[in-house]
C-alpha cells in the first residue's frame, strides 16, 4: 500500500481527523470574504463529498471536514473550478485575515481588503519555521484583533485641529476615549495630549465642521499569540502613513524570522530570545528613507 | 444652560445601539428643515456614535453640554434632503 505522506496533505490544507481516511480541508480565504458562487460551490463539495456541513474557524478560514483520501484530488479539481484554492497549515504564512474596512464599515479607517489582498499576494504560504498570523483591522475598535497576531495591522489616523473652522461645539472633547483633547472655549484653543492620543480618529469622524483632520494611516503590532503561550503583540513603531512601508516592514519582519527564527518556535519567542532592540532596528533599516514618518 | 432654543426635545437615555440612533432618525424626519432638535444621551457609545451618524446623515451638530452627571445634552440642525 503506498505510504501517506500527512505533511504534504496538510501543507496543502488537508487535516487528519481522528477519524481513519478522512481529512478536515481547509480552504483559502483572504480577508474573510467569499463570494456567493464560491458559497454555492463549497455547499455542493460539503454534501457530495463531505457531511453536509462546514466548520467556521476562528481567524475567518472555512473547513469542510470528512474528506474522504481517495476523493482528495477530485475536491481540489471542483473547488478550482470556482477559484477556490486549499488553505495553509504548518510552518508558513497563514490566513490574511481582515475586518470589512472603510470599503464597508463606517468606522473603518483603512481599506482593509485591499491590504489584505495584497498581503495574501506577497507573503501566503510562505515557508518560515512556524506559523504566521497576519490580521487586519480597520480602526481602534480592533474587531480583527491585531494585537492576537504574530503581525498586526491596525488603521489609525494622526488628528490635526484647525482653528478657522472650529465652533468649540465640545464633541470631539465629549468622545475622544483617552480624554486627551482639551477645549478652553474661553479663550478658544483646543489642545491634544499627544501621549494620551490612540489615534482612533473618533475626533475627526465626529467633528461637525470638519475642523479635524485626520491622516490615516498604520499602526503594526508584533510578537503577538494565542495559544499554548499568550502573548499581546507590541507596537514598536511610530504610525506609518505609506502602504509601501508597511510592506517593505512586513517583508524585514519575515526575513528577520527566516534568519534567525528556530525551527518550532513562535515569532514572539524569537523575539524574546534574539532581542527586541536587534529586530526594532533592522526594520528602521528597511523604512530608513521615510524618517519623516518619525517626526510626532 | 444654553442659549440655543430647541423646536423639538428627545431624551435617549433609557434606549441602547441601535435603538438610539433609530429614534433620534425617526424624530427628526417629522420635522423641518432648518429646525432644531435638543437630544440628551447617555456619555460612552451613544455620545460616540449618534451625533457622528447624524452628521452622516446632513444635520449640524451646533453644540454639546457635558451634564456631568453621566449624560450629554446636544442640539443639532436638521439639514436639507
Amino acid at each position: 500500500m503506498k505510504e501517506i505522506n500527512y505533511s504534504e496533505l496538510k501543507k496543502g490544507g488537508f487535516m487528519r481527523q481522528v477519524q481513519k481516511g478522512y481529512f478536515s480541508m481547509r480552504l483559502r480565504v483572504v480577508g474573510g470574504r467569499l463570494s456567493a458562487e464560491q458559497l454555492k460551490k463549497i455547499y455542493e463539495v460539503a454534501n457530495k463529498y463531505g457531511r453536509g456541513y462546514v466548520h467556521l474557524t476562528a481567524r475567518q478560514g472555512v473547513e469542510i471536514p470528512f474528506i474522504r483520501l481517495e476523493d482528495i484530488e477530485a475536491v481540489k479539481k471542483e473547488l478550482s473550478e470556482a477559484g477556490i484554492e486549499p488553505g495553509a497549515c504548518g510552518p508558513r504564512v497563514r490566513t490574511i485575515t481582515a475586518c470589512q474596512g472603510s470599503s464597508i464599515c463606517p468606522n473603518g479607517i483603512i481599506d482593509t481588503t485591499e491590504l489584505a489582498n495584497e498581503c495574501d499576494k506577497r507573503y501566503y504560504a510562505q515557508e518560515l519555521p512556524h506559523k504566521f498570523k497576519i490580521g487586519i483591522t480597520g480602526c481602534g475598535n480592533n474587531c480583527l484583533k491585531a494585537e492576537e497576531n504574530d503581525l498586526g495591522i491596525k488603521g489609525a489616523v494622526k488628528p490635526e485641529w484647525e482653528k478657522s473652522s472650529c465652533t468649540f461645539c465640545g464633541l470631539c472633547q465629549a468622545v475622544c476615549p483617552t480624554k486627551a483633547i482639551q477645549i478652553d472655549e474661553k479663550n478658544k484653543k483646543i489642545t491634544i495630549d499627544r501621549d494620551k492620543c490612540t489615534y482612533c480618529g473618533r475626533c475627526v469622524k465626529s467633528c461637525p465642521t470638519n475642523s479635524w483632520k485626520g491622516k490615516p494611516g498604520y499602526l503594526l503590532y508584533f510578537g503577538g499569540m494565542f495559544g499554548n503561550n499568550i502573548a499581546l503583540g507590541k507596537q514598536i513603531l511610530p504610525i506609518l502613513f505609506s502602504k509601501e512601508d508597511v510592506h517593505k516592514v512586513i517583508q524585514a519582519t519575515l526575513e528577520f524570522y527566516k534568519k534567525y527564527g528556530k525551527q518550532g518556535e513562535r515569532f514572539r519567542n524569537t523575539l524574546e530570545r534574539v532581542g527586541w532592540d536587534i529586530f526594532k532596528k533592522e526594520l528602521e533599516k528597511a523604512i530608513e528613507n521615510e524618517r519623516s514618518d518619525f517626526d510626532e | 444652560m444654553s442659549d440655543i432654543k430647541a423646536d423639538v426635545f428627545l431624551d435617549i437615555t433609557n434606549l441602547v445601539c441601535p435603538m438610539t440612533f433609530v429614534k433620534a432618525k425617526a424624530t427628526m424626519e417629522d420635522m423641518e428643515v432648518g429646525q432644531i432638535i435638543e437630544i440628551r444621551m447617555n456619555e460612552g457609545e451613544p455620545i460616540q456614535n449618534v451625533p457622528r451618524s447624524l452628521k452622516e446623515e446632513g444635520h449640524e451638530i451646533l453644540k454639546v453640554i457635558n451634564n456631568n452627571d453621566g449624560t450629554y445634552t446636544i442640539f443639532v440642525k436638521k439639514g436639507g434632503q
